[in-house]
């Protein structure tokens, strides 16, 4: 069978609409690293950028959104394709709950950038690696179509919770011992929290990518289903 | 296999051209089915072999199983008349006889058998309700069938089928030649339909198929490619060839 693509622009359009996504991830994926440097290093003009850079998340995310209702309404997209724009709006709200969380450790990191730390950060810098390596590999799978690839995040975010769940631990112990410090430890604590919540919205975009690739849920989230 | 209709191995052949070539599928009782592809694929030609419409033309021939209800619909002995009153057919172009609406509707009961004048009344009402025509055309029930609007004929059409009572419509593109709100209108009445009938519809509409139809089967070159539940047809199809077709990809 002679295969002549009849839908040529529809399929530019698409890879177009695939190019923003990605772009919004990279964008978040800076926004991650640099929000938790500028806590780490009381860097004012990363705090300053992080911000600056929400705005633009934002900005995207809506582009993103409208050329996905565009494509929907416009091309009445079916299999694969319908697919595709499906997973592009879902993945670009995710992409942009992380900047919002990237943003609120910014902010934390402008409440407490002429304190002395009580403790040296490490298990946040620590989640803040992980949480980019997972979002980088989901972006990896989003751009090379590589569902295999997306389905090895759900695992990576296993070893985010358990280091969350032993820095609460740490932290609830420090604040017992030292009420002075419980201000910041909160803020501490709610990093952590911010970054577990990253590593979930990071997992559900892989869930995404495998989606728009096979058209099936993630094994692992069939199994937990 | 225990479906209405079911076919197996059925090869159909026009003179030396190959149309049918091993199709195998059995369609559910009080289901829409929707079988699409591109023009030529066979899918017309598939549909027409449940009322052997395909008799009709020459230097047909058909190898293979066509079944209504486990009977052979094919064998010496099936009464073609009354096959064709338990599979109904309604075609691309709206076909009213140059009758009124009315005789319209009762022209197949009294070919039937059915003399009664008040029973015939009842069927016409039944039968114009049923394909939600009857308010609009109640009061001109003697007036030619030819005064109705397109949408309009083919609900004629599709009542002129009901009132013989049918246990299977087949629809060869019924809204080809509709606007989109007399498509719509016939789309829904589809979905009414289906509780008592067995519905089977060709379209070149993917939209169409993807709206009213429960499973569809998709043709190509005389093949049936894949023939399943719609939405996994239009989510997530098995094989390429289909994916190709539906996203636009060939043709």
């Amino acid at each position: 069978m002679v295969t002549v693509s009849t839908r040529q622009t529809f399929s530019i359009e698409l890879d177009n609409l695939r190019v923003k996504v990605l772009n919004l991830g990279a964008l978040v994926a800076d926004m991650l690293s640099n929000s938790v440097t500028a806590l780490a290093q009381r860097d004012e003009a990363k705090i300053d950028a992080v911000l600056v850079s929400e705005m633009l998340a934002d900005d995207l995310d809506r582009e993103v959104e409208q050329e996905c209702m565009r494509l929907l309404v416009l091309q009445q997209p079916l299999s694969a394709d319908l697919r595709a724009i499906v997973g592009a709006l879902r993945m670009a709200t995710e992409l942009e709950r992380i900047g919002d969380y990237s943003k609120d450790i910014a902010k934390v990191a402008l409440r407490l950038r002429d304190e002395e730390f009580f403790k040296p950060l490490n298990d946040i810098p620590r989640m803040a690696s992980l949480a980019g390596e997972m979002l980088r590999t989901a972006l990896r799978a989003f751009a090379d179509h590589a569902p295999e690839l997306a389905a090895t995040i759900p695992s990576k975010d296993k070893v985010l919770d358990v280091v969350w769940h032993g820095l609460r631990t740490e932290l609830a112990a420090f604040m017992r011992k030292d009420p002075g410090i419980v201000n910041q430890a909160l803020e501490f604590l709610l990093v952590a929290r911010y970054l577990e919540r990253v590593g979930d919205h990071i997992v559900n975009i892989a869930e995404r990518v495998y989606y728009v690739e096979t058209g099936d849920a993630l094994p692992s989230v069939k199994t937990a289903a | 296999m225990c479906g209405k209709l079911e076919t197996r191995d059925l090869n159909l052949y026009y003179g030396k051209a190959h149309a049918l070539k091993g199709i195998n599928a059995s369609i559910s009782a009080c289901e829409i089915t929707a079988l699409i592809g591109p023009s030529g694929c066979g899918k017309s030609t598939y549909l027409r072999c449940f009322n052997r419409m395909n008799d009709l033309i020459d230097n047909v021939r058909i190898e293979g199983q066509v079944s209504l209800d486990g009977g052979d619909i094919y064998a010496k002995s099936t009464d073609v008349v009354h096959l064709r009153k338990r599979v109904g057919m309604v075609f691309q172009k709206p076909n009213p006889f140059p009758l009124s609406i009315y005789d319209n509707i009762a022209y197949g009961p009294r070919l039937h058998g059915t003399r009664n004048v008040s029973a015939i009344e009842d069927i016409v009402e039944k039968s114009l309700r049923g394909a939600a025509l009857w308010d609009e055309v109640k009061d001109k029930l003697r007036k030619s069938a030819f005064e109705l609007s397109g949408g309009q004929q083919q609900r004629l059409c599709i009542a002129r089928v009901m009132a013989v009572e049918p246990e299977v419509v087949l629809l060869d593109e019924p809204c080809s030649a509709l606007d989109p709100t007399a498509t719509f209108r016939i789309e829904e009445l589809l979905l009414e339909m289906k509780c008592k009938y067995t519905i089977v519809i060709v379209t070149h509409n993917m939209y169409q198929a993807s709206r009213v139809s429960d499973k569809t089967g998709f043709f190509l070159m005389g093949e049936l490619i894949e023939f399943g539940p719609t939405a996994s047809i239009f989510e997530k199809p098995q094989d390429e060839r289909t994916d190709d077709y539906i996203r636009g990809r060939f043709g």
